[in-house]
């Protein structure tokens, strides 16, 4: 048998603090794709708000730490979109006047993967043979940071309409941002309050169960959105379905047993 | 070369770009509350974005063209010097004249000049944002000549004294009725909103006085420098009858807006007109070279191009150069979801929407419009759409970067920076920020986990949807006991 993929999770600070049920939901798919993960404790933000304030040194000291928390990572893989962009876009012209950390921000970038990308590209799951505990109907938002990464929706859609008991409608304006935009959020409510109430309606307007979202910050945008807007739609990442259902399987697998 | 005279000291103290709102945040409250803003951006700035992906997408592969297109323009940038020259001479062997500006005021003094020497009285335009720059219908209006807007959208805001708020789509801010008001007490009429109705009459009042015109304002879509030719590109046909009806064409330009060569225009008029409006060519692309030559029907008798710089130069010598490869297309604009909510007033001067929020700053001075390089959440859906890559997200950074620098960012959101750095540097510091968030943030929870009112300086969030609060534990917590048990307990 092969030797079991090893990958280091980067949680990125609001998974942390805010969702550790989509950081689960992350470890337990993994490791039932056969991979076998480690979470380097030491690891801390990537620095993107610093960053994307025009703060770059502050971005820089942060982004050497993280140079060292995964030296030695052989796949580094976040649920969260916009670090990983952070990170595979960033880094290196972060560091563009280092030739030293220019270097090994480079090698980080070309090990880092969204978890979507991660599973779709190198793990090339199949999630055919899953399904869900009950039927679902899905909407899809496509968050922001998946444009630096060059990703669009599609693996994502594919992912869910590949699980049992799940169905999907496109919502309008679905690449449309939610309003997230870390500060922007704080700074510029009125603006970003207008487009998150636009993505939560559009959303709603799919009579979606479920939107589905690949960032921490956009799904407490959206998330909050829904909850002042009374729309009982949930908002969640996708690791949280795959996790669903493959627990599902599994216990029904049991049962038949 | 035909030097102008100026007083140049004057013009220093002035901005580049006229300033027409000054109160980014109060605007930006008001736009966003706005409805039937909102439904009128989403019926004309949303389609049209998804007219560009259609017809972008009919191309073999349009990023690549635009790679190709952005390409070119950074090269023309590189070398705007020579290009300038040679467009300068390739002018002049057509039998036009070519004038430099330096700035702004200079340009429409070089227009009054010319038109007052010819004895124009009337003088129409086609649409030219760098005409909205200079604030030209107010510098002739002055100086006693008659300006005439023959772009439909142009020709309403003229009338009803107002300015653009898009690159393309000048009035996208009224809808029909709006149009239709404005016609009732101009024209004196009964009130319509009948769009075909609203434009024939406008049609008809314009033809007429096409007639009386001496002299012809265009913009440049596209200037070609190894031909000395300009392209005017437009889909009503008004920019055509301005270059060609009157006595007297005078064309007026950015200093960046050239093309080396005529090989290269194909591939900008397919990428300009799909990411303007979603066609695959606009209705009128009109190649003009120079006056008419003797045995020709038609054309203007002299023929004038005015290279403006104000204050590009500035922006080419600095990191910013790739800003000025911009071609005016709007998609970045059509694109935008800050813009698509706040509208193009709210941007405060001439230039709305992504690209405006860098020109702006970068036109004026950072102390100017301190707000545009912020008011974006960087989603990147700009440079997506740019026809030219202009990497809007990266600058828009940039100059967040240089206002930290300049002391303009406030020192407390510096120090809050700072801190936050030195917070999340060391393990044990993340930990304990981690833990007091969690717990000042819980205190403030209801039963299901919302925050409905977060303290200020986070208020903002609040103010308009509900904060989740942290959960009871944090992942490292969580995960850690799942290693000790190898057994799944997440607790809310
Ligand atoms: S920045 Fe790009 S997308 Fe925006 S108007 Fe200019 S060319 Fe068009």
């Amino acid at each position: 048998m092969l030797a079991a993929m090893r990958v280091s999770l980067f949680i990125a600070c609001l998974t942390d603090l805010f969702a550790p049920d989509v950081g689960m939901a992350v470890v337990q798919s993994l490791e039932h794709f056969g991979c076998e993960v480690d979470f380097p404790t030491a690891q801390t933000c990537c620095g993107q708000p610093a960053f994307n304030n025009g703060f770059p040194s502050d971005a820089r000291t942060l982004a050497t730490r993280m140079l060292d928390v995964f030296q030695n990572a052989d796949y580094v893989v976040t649920p969260s979109g916009s670090c990983c962009a952070m990170i595979r876009a960033h880094y290196p012209e972060l560091f563009h006047d280092d030739p030293a950390r220019y270097d090994r921000a480079v090698d980080l970038a070309a090990r880092s993967y969204e978890y979507v990308e991660f599973i779709t590209k190198i793990l090339k799951v199949d999630l055919s043979g899953l399904s869900l505990p009950e039927d679902e109907k899905f909407t899809y938002h496509y968050t922001c940071h998946l444009r630096t990464l060059g990703a669009s929706g599609a693996p994502a859609i594919a992912l869910l309409q590949q699980l049992g008991g799940a169905s999907y409608t496109e919502m309008e304006k679905a690449d449309q941002c939610c309003g997230f935009g870390g500060t922007f959020a704080i700074k510029y409510t009125d603006i970003s309050g207008a487009m998150v109430r636009d993505k939560v309606q559009c959303g709603a307007a799919t009579g979606a169960d479920t939107m589905i979202v690949n960032d921490g910050g956009c799904a407490m945008n959206i998330s909050g959105g829904c909850h002042r807007q009374g729309v009982p739609m949930k908002v969640r990442h996708i690791s949280q379905i795959i996790a669903a259902a493959i627990e599902h399987s599994a216990s029904k697998a049991k049962g038949a047993a | 070369m035909t030097e102008a005279v100026v007083e140049p000291q004057s013009s220093r103290t002035r901005l580049s770009l006229p300033v027409f709102r000054s109160d980014f945040m109060a605007d930006a409250h008001e736009a966003s509350a706005d409805q039937r803003l909102q439904t009128a951006m989403d019926n004309s700035v949303t389609k049209r974005d998804m007219g560009r992906k259609t017809t972008l997408a009919e191309l073999p592969d349009p990023n690549a063209l635009r790679e190709l297109a952005g390409q070119i323009k950074r090269h023309t940038l590189d070398h705007l010097d020579y290009y300038l020259e040679l467009l300068e001479a390739n002018v002049k062997k057509q039998g036009g004249q070519v004038h430099f500006a330096v700035d702004s005021r200079q340009a429409n003094q070089l227009i009054v000049e010319i038109a007052k020497r010819t004895g124009s009285k009337l003088v129409v335009k086609s649409k030219s944002m760098v005409s909205e720059e200079t604030e030209l219908n107010e510098a002739l209006t002055e100086a006693g000549i008659e300006p005439l807007e023959t772009d439909l959208g142009e020709f309403i805001l003229q009338v009803d004294h107002d300015h653009p708020t898009h690159l393309v789509m000048p009035v996208v801010h009224k809808n029909a009725a709006d149009i239709g008001h404005i016609f009732e007490r101009y024209f004196k009429t009964d009130f319509t909103d009948d769009a075909q109705v609203l434009a024939e009459m406008a049609r008809v009042h314009l033809r007429h006085r096409f007639n009386e015109a001496d002299l012809g304002v265009s913009g440049v879509n596209f200037a070609v420098a190894e031909t000395g030719s300009i392209v005017v590109c437009c889909n009503e046909g008004n920019g055509r009858m301005c270059v060609s009806r009157p006595r007297i064409h005078v064309a007026l330009m950015g200093m960046e807006k050239l093309i080396p060569a005529l090989d290269d225009l194909p591939i900008f008029l397919k990428l300009l007109a799909r990411s303007a409006s979603g066609q695959s060519l606009t209705q009128y692309s009109s190649i003009v070279s120079g006056p008419r030559r003797p045995g020709e029907v038609d054309g203007p008798e002299e023929f004038h191009l005015i290279i403006m710089d104000n204050g590009r130069s500035r922006i080419l010598a600095g990191e910013y150069r790739d800003t000025l490869r911009c071609i005016r297309c709007g998609a970045c604009l059509n694109s935008c979801p800050i813009y698509r909510k706040v509208g193009g007033r709210t941007y405060g001067s001439v230039y709305p929407g992504p690209i405006g929020a860098l020109l702006t700053p970068l036109f004026n001075g950072l102390e100017q419009h301190k707000h545009l390089p912020h008011a974006s959440s960087l989603c990147g859906a700009c440079f997506e759409a740019c026809p030219v890559k202009i990497d809007i997200p990266k600058f828009l950074i940039m100059l967040r970067g240089d206002q930290v620098k300049a002391h303009i960012t406030p020192w407390t959101e510096r120090t809050i920076f700072k801190l936050w750095t030195v917070g999340l540097r060391f393990g044990w510091t993340y930990r304990l920020s981690q833990i007091a968030q969690r717990i000042g943030m819980r205190l403030l929870k209801d039963k299901q986990g919302w925050i409905k009112n977060l303290p200020p300086p986070v208020n903002g969030w609040t103010k308009q949807r509900d904060f989740p609060a942290p959960a009871k534990e944090d992942f490292r917590t969580v995960y850690k006991r799942y290693r000790q048990n190898q057994k799944p307990s997440v607790r809310r």
